[in-house]
């Protein structure tokens, strides 16, 4: 276990330097940055200094290389555009950002199972045929157009919940977070609903056709010529089994729920990293780019990690390792 | 024949697909006594396995039991509420299935398997089911129960699963056990043992055991009482010796010739022509009628179940005579 731990965590830092190199060339083939954040009435000598003042008189193999050297110190660089660190920029935005994937999380998985399970175990009834419509629907609808009608819903016709912003914060262990006051949940709602949306088609997909597949298996019918309860049959003996794949999904899918909630942060005005992101695009800010994305590869590599041992100690057959057995 | 631990009366199970009703259990009737073993022979398809999950209210939708009783001491199962039905199963009624790869629980472990079979039905604690559970382990021959407790099922192997398989169904000391094929996967030393474990199980806790099996030579060296199915009825029916030695219908006839024996080496093995009868388009007679060289006119209607001899019975207009096989 120790040992695929250690190994697992050489490969990240492997994936990590290549994806910094990457983003590194990636953006200096888009454009100067120069360009676009300097006052274009400012005269040469100014310029030149700018320029000097971003390190960006350098070749871009020493650019890199300093960046290297700093970056093993921990320092990431400053952002161009607020001239702050960028790791900080990034780590002040991130709680809004898993607040939100978390909450889209929850949802996904405490609607998503139960609604799965049902759908699996009564697949004619019309619930059952209702559920599974509907999540082909959350599957297909694009996630703008699907947060755009939440909010003409719930905001402007309706006028229950805001339509955006994160509302007020409370301090929990000195991070800010919304989930704690009912104003704060208020402006939950409708981002975390939005951003859950696909995940939790996918949860309810993927729970309903585990239900049909488990409840065909000798060891259910075994299970109820026991005499057990219907509740311990599928709560257990069913539920057991389904879950291995779907922890895999869940923690597959977190990962790309933190990256890609910039699109509801987009539509809901959540201050979060995703919004950062494109801010930062805009005015292509280097620091801030590479910054975000290595902490977002970190995550993934994290969150597989998490994934792996979970699956270790939800199915007995698989030991990790993996060494020569 | 002493009191019946089990008595079935003219049950019918009918499963109703979209193509049309298939009866896959038409009017059978038997009975078993504490302690006995009757052994359910058939071929694949002759409603045996339907039978055996008949008794237990296991029937899977689009299939129901439409007609008869089941009596288990004295209750008649099918007039059970679900819940009263759920306390006789695994508790009054065991069963144990064919394969013992599948019958296991991949993600949970062995004494969670057992307690709860304990638990479903005895309110006592967990300390006192892990008892039980060590103790009908012990009782089925597995060494060291207690380290076998706490392992996963993909730690045993087939027999030792099957093992614990009838170790769950020995746990609340069941009238009745129900075992659809148990020692099919197995291979032949391990079947033997399992066998001749059953066999003494029964003899000594007085439990009457339902064997099916599309095997007669482990029927023959096993159960008391034969019944042969064909087709979703039953064909015939009598004591071990009276079916193998002197069989009345020529479908137990051919069964008993096909068996591959010693002493006609170098001979085609025999067989019994054509394929069992698909029970969606079963014309009115005698379901074996298209197989058998005894068939005519006669059959082209319903044989009744006769009763030749004391403890005998026959479905059919031509039944074998003494010696002959078909």
């Amino acid at each position: 276990m120790a040992a695929f731990v250690i190994r697992r965590l050489l490969q990240s830092v492997l994936v990590l330097w290549l994806m910094s190199l990457l983003v590194f060339v990636g953006v200096y083939a888009i454009g100067n940055p120069v360009d676009i954040l300097i006052n274009p009435q400012a005269d040469q000598a100014d310029i030149a200094r700018a320029i000097a003042a971003l390190g960006l008189d350098q070749p871009l193999w020493q650019q890199y290389l300093t960046f290297l050297r700093q970056a093993l110190l921990g320092d990431l660089g400053k952002s161009f555009a607020y001239n702050i660190p960028a790791l900080q920029l990034i780590l002040e935005r991130m709680p809004a950002t898993l607040e939100l994937a978390l909450a889209a999380a929850a949802v996904a998985v405490l609607l998503g199972i139960p609604l799965g399970l049902w759908a699996g175990l009564a697949p004619d009834s019309w619930a059952g045929k209702l559920i599974m419509s509907g999540s082909i629907l959350g599957f297909s609808l694009p996630t703008f157009w699907v947060g755009l009608l939440l909010i003409m819903l719930f905001a402007v016709e309706l006028g229950w919940l805001p339509s955006g912003g994160r509302g007020p914060t409370s301090l929990l262990l000195g991070i800010p977070v919304s989930f704690l006051s009912w104003e704060g949940i208020r402006h939950l709602i409708l981002p975390a609903t939005n951003l859950a949306l696909f995940k939790l088609s996918l949860i309810i997909r993927l729970t309903q056709a585990g239900t049909r597949e488990a409840l065909l298996q000798d060891y259910v019918k075994f299970a109820r010529a026991k005499g057990l309860s219907n509740a311990r049959v599928v709560g257990v003996h069913v539920l057991k089994n389904i879950l291995i794949p779907i922890v895999t999904v869940i923690g597959l899918e977190f990962g790309s729920v933190i990256a890609f909630a910039i699109v509801t942060e987009s539509i809901f005005g959540w201050p979060g990293m995703g919004k950062l992101i494109i801010d930062s695009i805009n005015v292509l800010d280097r620091p801030v780019i590479v910054a975000y994305l290595l902490i977002v590869v970190s995550l993934f590599i994290l969150i597989n990690l998490a994934v792996d041992i979970v699956y270790s100690l939800l199915d007995p057959r698989v030991r990790l390792g993996g060494a020569t057995d | 024949m002493s009191e019946a631990a089990l008595r079935v009366e003219n049950l019918r199970t009918h499963f109703f697909t979209r193509r049309g009703v298939v009866k896959a259990v038409e009017d059978v009737s038997f009975s078993v006594a504490p302690g006995k073993i009757l052994g359910l022979v058939g071929e694949s398809g002759s409603g045996k396995s339907v039978m055996g999950f008949s008794i237990m209210g296991l029937v899977d939708p689009p299939g129901r039991v439409v007609g008869g009783r089941i009596l288990l001491g004295g209750r008649d199962l099918l007039r059970l509420a679900p819940e009263e039905m759920r306390q006789v199963r695994g508790n009054r009624i065991a069963m144990i299935f064919q394969d013992p790869m599948m019958t296991l629980n991949p993600v949970l472990r062995i004494d969670t398997q057992m307690t709860e079979a304990v638990r479903a039905h005895a309110d006592v604690g967990r300390r006192a089911a892990l008892e039980r559970a060590r103790d009908a382990l012990a009782r089925v021959g597995i060494a060291s129960p207690d380290e076998r407790l706490s392992a996963y099922p993909h730690q045993f192997s087939g027999g030792m699963r099957q093992r614990v398989a009838i170790a769950i169904a020995l746990l609340n000391q069941p009238d009745l056990i129900i075992a659809d094929e148990p020692t099919t996967a197995l291979d032949v030393t391990v079947q033997g043992q399992i066998l001749y474990e059953m066999q003494k199980i029964a003899r000594e806790s007085g439990t009457a055991l339902i064997w099916i099996s599309h095997d007669l030579s482990v029927i023959a060296g096993l159960a008391d009482e034969i019944c042969v199915m064909y087709a979703g009825r039953v064909v015939e029916h009598g004591s071990v010796d009276q079916v193998l030695d002197e069989p009345l219908h020529p479908y137990t006839g051919g069964l008993i010739a096909s068996v591959p024996s010693r002493n006609r080496r170098g001979e085609a093995l025999r067989q019994i022509p054509g394929m069992t009868p698909s029970l969606l388009e079963l014309a009115p007679g005698c379901a074996f009628r298209e197989r058998c060289s005894r068939a005519d006119g006669a059959c082209a209607q319903d044989p009744a179940l006769s009763s030749p001899a004391a403890g005998r019975q026959v479905r059919c207009f031509h039944p074998l005579t003494q010696g002959a096989t078909a």
